[in-house]
Formats: structure tokens, C-alpha cells, sequence
């Protein structure tokens, strides 16, 4: 474990038992939240009941759902718009500008087409996480060298053969940015859709919760979905950082 | 078509997108959505009351504020840990991981902290917009290349000069980007703040008009914020390239 590492768990822990100490001698009022140690308590509590099992899965669903379809879609875009120069040109400015839409003002809309079914709710996941595949996929694409391209024609590979055998590998850890970020996307676009209008849902758990006064509730259900999008993300930053460091980047 | 005018292509896209939006209108339906010409025209009659414009004021005052302290903040802790990098070896994976997390969770935090109403909105934007300015500003930072810093020594230049004539210049247009970024994501938090935890401006209009299912209202303040957004960041991306064309 580098030094790093160890600073950075420290600080945590540090910063962790600042807070419960805040709790604890009344600095933070007990209504507003609950100490630390009482939060991972109540997520225990509340993960061996298994009442909130149900909206996990479906929670879990819906992020797989968006996740899924914006990696094929993304990719298959991204390989697509790569090999159109033109076309390429003029969607850039709508990537460029892409995030600074706020994506959730769809949300409304999408409800009054498809009902407050699942379809929104993976809809929003899945516009969220498409834009950064196709911007990385693009990236990634830019990065393959020529001489493989070349080396690809003389060996007389099809499109598809190519894409496969040369650019998509040449292109992963770029990709795996993508995924990186479609995975961050897809679970914040379904817990905020969730929250915002849903009758399931993690997200719609923590905004009853929330609406009932129930921090007994609320506050584990944060501190889960903090802790499941810190180790996805950690885990996938390790291999894009293993990855990288073997092929030699960085 | 190779060399187009690079106006012509933004065009291109306008039209592009306005007709989808008027097919998509043709299969779903008026109870869905509203067609393009009359969410315009919708969209300008609400223009023209006063009621209409305060909530607009509400919007814009939370943002700006939102967006003063994402930028001064962000840039502050970008400096600071991209100028000592071990800190910034430390501090940058929880800069990553808060990023990925979804904001939106933290919500009820913020308003049993701020209470309902302006602090909270400001709160909620800034807490979107901080991490990436401070991420591209650290990033900015480290990439000064080294030779230019350690000129700066040999000519024993003060922190001041180092930081006017060598930091800045060189890192700017990786901040300018920073900027850009955080001016959407603030945005973007503001309105959310404002879907829940308000009583004025566009994103409790929104949810309002969610609960009436009131399409037009939805379409019309919808269409304004993606006209708000898309203007400044195209300027924003067009600043931004020159920046760095410039450099290079």
C-alpha cells in the first residue's frame, strides 16, 4: 500500500470520527442527523431485515438496464460516427454542449410518454451514461495508430474484423474511462429520476423516508449508495490505472 | 462539404434536432408533447409576464451565487493540490469517487442543514460544481512542465511573478475548460435544488407543472434551459478552443 493510500484512509477515518464526535456532544443535533456509528448500525439492521430488498434489485435493475444499453449504443455510435467525418463535425458541438443540458428536466416528459413505469427511469440512466461512451469511444478511436490500420488493410481485414481484431483493443483503456463514467452516470441518473417521481426505487425510498422524518431510514440508504458508487468507481479506476500502466500510458 | 463554414454545421444540428422533435411530436401525440412552433410561441407569451421573469430572477441569483462559490472554491483547492503534489497524489481519488457519487441522495442532508430556500439551492449547486473546477485545476497545475518553474527559480522570480507570468498562462486554458464544466453541473444542481427544496424559480415551476401534467409548461421551461445552457457553453467551448489552440 503506498503512502498515499494510507494518508487517504487515515484522513477518513479521521474525518469520520470528527463527525460522530460532532454528533456525539451535540454540535450536530441528533435530529438532523444521526452519529455515524448509529448510521452503519441502522444500514445493518435494515440490509438483514431484507425490507429493502425489493427496491435494491430494482434499483440494481434499472442502473444494469441503462448501463447495458449505453455501451452497445455508445459504442456502436461511437465506431459509427468515427468513420464519418462530416457527420462527425457537426454533432460535436451537441457533445460539447450535451452535459450542460440538464437532463433531468426530460424526466417529466418521458414520464407523460411512457408512464411511471421503468422506461424513464432507465431512459434518463441511459442518456446520461450514452454521451460519455460515445465522446471516449471517439477518443479512443483518435489514439489507434495508423501503422495498425495499415497493417489491418495489408492482411486485407474486413470493417468488421478490424474493428474487433485492431481498433476496440487498441481503443480499451479509453473505453474503460467510458465505462467508468457510464456506470457513475447510469446510477445517477436512476436514483435522481427515483427520487424526483418513482413509487420504487432506492431513490424513492430515501425521498419518503426523507418526507416522513425517518433518518432511521434515510440516513443508512445515503451512506448504501455512497459506499456502492465509491467501490465501483475504485474498482474500475484500478483497472483503467493497471491497464494504462501495461500499455504503457502514464 | 469537407471545409464547411463552421456556422453551417451548427445550423445543421439545429435543424436536425428541430425536426425530430416535431416527428417525435406527429407519433406520440398532443397529450405528450407540445409541438415546436407552439412551445415557442408559449415560451414568449410567458416571457412576457411579470410573475414568470421572477422565477426566472429566482433561478439566476441561486446559480450565480452557486456558481461564484463553485469557481472560487474549486480553483482555490485546485491550486492547493495541484501546486503540492503530494497532497494532491492523496486528495485526488476522493475528489474521483465524490464525483461519481449521486449528488442527489445528499439532498435531504443539504436542506436539514440549510433549510428550504435560497442557501439551499446555492448549497446544492456549489456542491455539484467545486469537484470538477478543483479537478481541472489541479490537473492544470501539475502539467506545468517543469523546465518552466525551475527557470523561474534560476531567475529567482517571487511566488507572485512565478504564479503571473508562469502559472496562470500556462494553465489557463485546462482551467477555462474546468469553467465550463462546472458552469453546467452547477446549473444543473442549482435546478435540482429547486425542484425540492423551493418555492420559487424554474425547477419548482417544473415540478409544479409535473404534478398539473401541464406539457406545455414542461416543454416551454424545458426549451428556455436548454436555449440558457447551450448558448453560454458553445461561447464557453468556443473561448475554450481558441484558449487552447493558442497554446499550443
Amino acid at each position: 500500500m503506498s503512502r498515499a493510500t494510507r494518508i487517504r484512509i487515515a484522513l477518513t477515518i479521521v474525518a469520520v470520527l470528527l463527525v460522530e464526535a460532532l454528533c456525539r456532544f451535540g454540535a450536530i443535533d441528533i435530529l438532523t442527523m444521526p452519529p455515524p456509528s448509529i448510521i452503519a448500525l441502522d444500514l445493518i439492521r435494515l440490509l438483514a431485515s431484507g425490507k429493502m430488498n425489493d427496491a435494491m434489485l430494482k434499483t440494481l435493475w434499472n442502473v444494469v438496464a441503462a448501463f447495458g444499453a449505453a455501451i452497445i449504443a455508445g459504442v456502436v455510435l461511437g465506431v459509427a460516427i468515427h468513420s464519418q467525418r462530416a457527420l462527425r463535425r457537426s454533432l460535436e458541438p451537441l457533445f460539447a454542449t450535451y452535459y450542460a443540458i440538464p437532463v433531468f428536466a426530460f424526466y417529466p416528459l418521458l414520464i407523460v410518454l411512457f408512464g411511471l413505469g421503468d422506461a424513464p427511469q432507465i431512459l434518463i440512466g441511459f442518456m446520461l451514461a450514452v454521451v460519455a461512451v460515445i465522446m471516449n469511444t471517439l477518443a479512443g478511436l483518435d489514439r489507434v495508430s495508423r501503422v495498425l490500420l495499415k497493417t489491418a488493410r495489408i492482411h486485407r481485414l474486413g470493417p468488421i474484423e478490424t474493428a474487433l481484431r485492431v481498433t476496440l483493443p487498441c481503443a480499451t483503456p479509453y473505453l474503460l474511462t467510458g465505462v467508468r463514467l457510464a456506470v457513475a452516470y447510469a446510477f445517477i441518473g436512476v436514483i435522481g429520476a427515483e427520487f424526483i417521481m418513482s413509487n420504487t426505487g432506492v431513490g424513492y425510498e430515501i425521498s419518503f423516508a426523507y418526507n416522513n422524518f425517518d433518518n432511521a431510514t434515510m440516513y443508512p440508504l445515503i451512506l448504501l449508495i455512497i459506499l456502492i458508487s465509491v467501490m465501483l468507481n475504485a474498482a474500475l479506476s484500478y483497472w483503467e490505472h493497471a491497464l494504462m500502466q501495461k500499455r504503457g500510458y502514464r | 462539404m469537407r471545409r464547411a463554414l463552421p456556422g453551417v454545421n451548427g445550423l445543421m444540428l439545429i435543424g436536425g434536432l428541430l425536426t425530430a422533435w416535431q416527428i417525435l411530436f406527429e407519433i406520440a401525440g398532443e397529450n405528450a408533447l407540445a409541438p415546436p412552433i407552439a412551445t415557442f410561441r408559449y415560451l414568449g407569451q410567458l416571457l412576457g409576464t411579470a410573475d414568470f421573469w421572477s422565477n426566472v430572477a429566482a433561478t439566476g441569483m441561486a446559480f450565480l451565487f452557486a456558481l461564484m462559490l463553485s469557481l472560487m472554491l474549486g480553483l482555490l483547492i485546485g491550486l492547493a493540490f495541484g501546486l503540492h503534489r503530494f497532497s494532491g497524489e492523496v486528495a485526488e481519488p476522493m475528489l474521483v469517487s465524490f464525483y461519481s457519487i449521486p449528488k442527489i441522495t445528499l439532498y435531504p442532508i443539504v436542506l436539514l442543514a440549510f433549510g428550504i430556500g435560497m442557501p439551499a439551492k446555492v448549497a446544492f449547486g456549489a456542491i455539484h460544481g467545486i469537484v470538477p473546477m478543483a479537478i481541472f485545476t489541479m490537473t492544470a497545475v501539475r502539467s506545468i512542465r517543469p523546465v518552466l518553474l525551475k527557470t523561474a527559480r534560476v531567475m529567482r522570480l517571487t511566488q507572485w511573478d512565478v504564479a503571473r507570468s508562469i502559472i496562470i498562462p500556462s494553465a489557463l486554458p485546462e482551467i477555462f475548460t474546468g469553467i465550463r464544466v462546472s458552469f453546467a453541473l452547477t446549473l444543473i444542481g442549482t435546478l435540482l435544488g429547486e425542484m425540492f427544496g423551493s418555492q420559487r424559480g424554474l425547477g419548482y415551476l417544473l415540478m409544479t407543472a409535473i404534478g398539473l401534467q401541464n406539457v406545455r409548461m414542461i416543454m416551454a421551461v424545458t426549451l428556455l434551459l436548454v436555449l440558457f445552457a447551450a448558448t453560454v457553453s458553445v461561447t464557453l467551448l468556443a473561448v475554450d478552443r481558441r484558449l487552447h489552440h493558442d497554446a499550443t
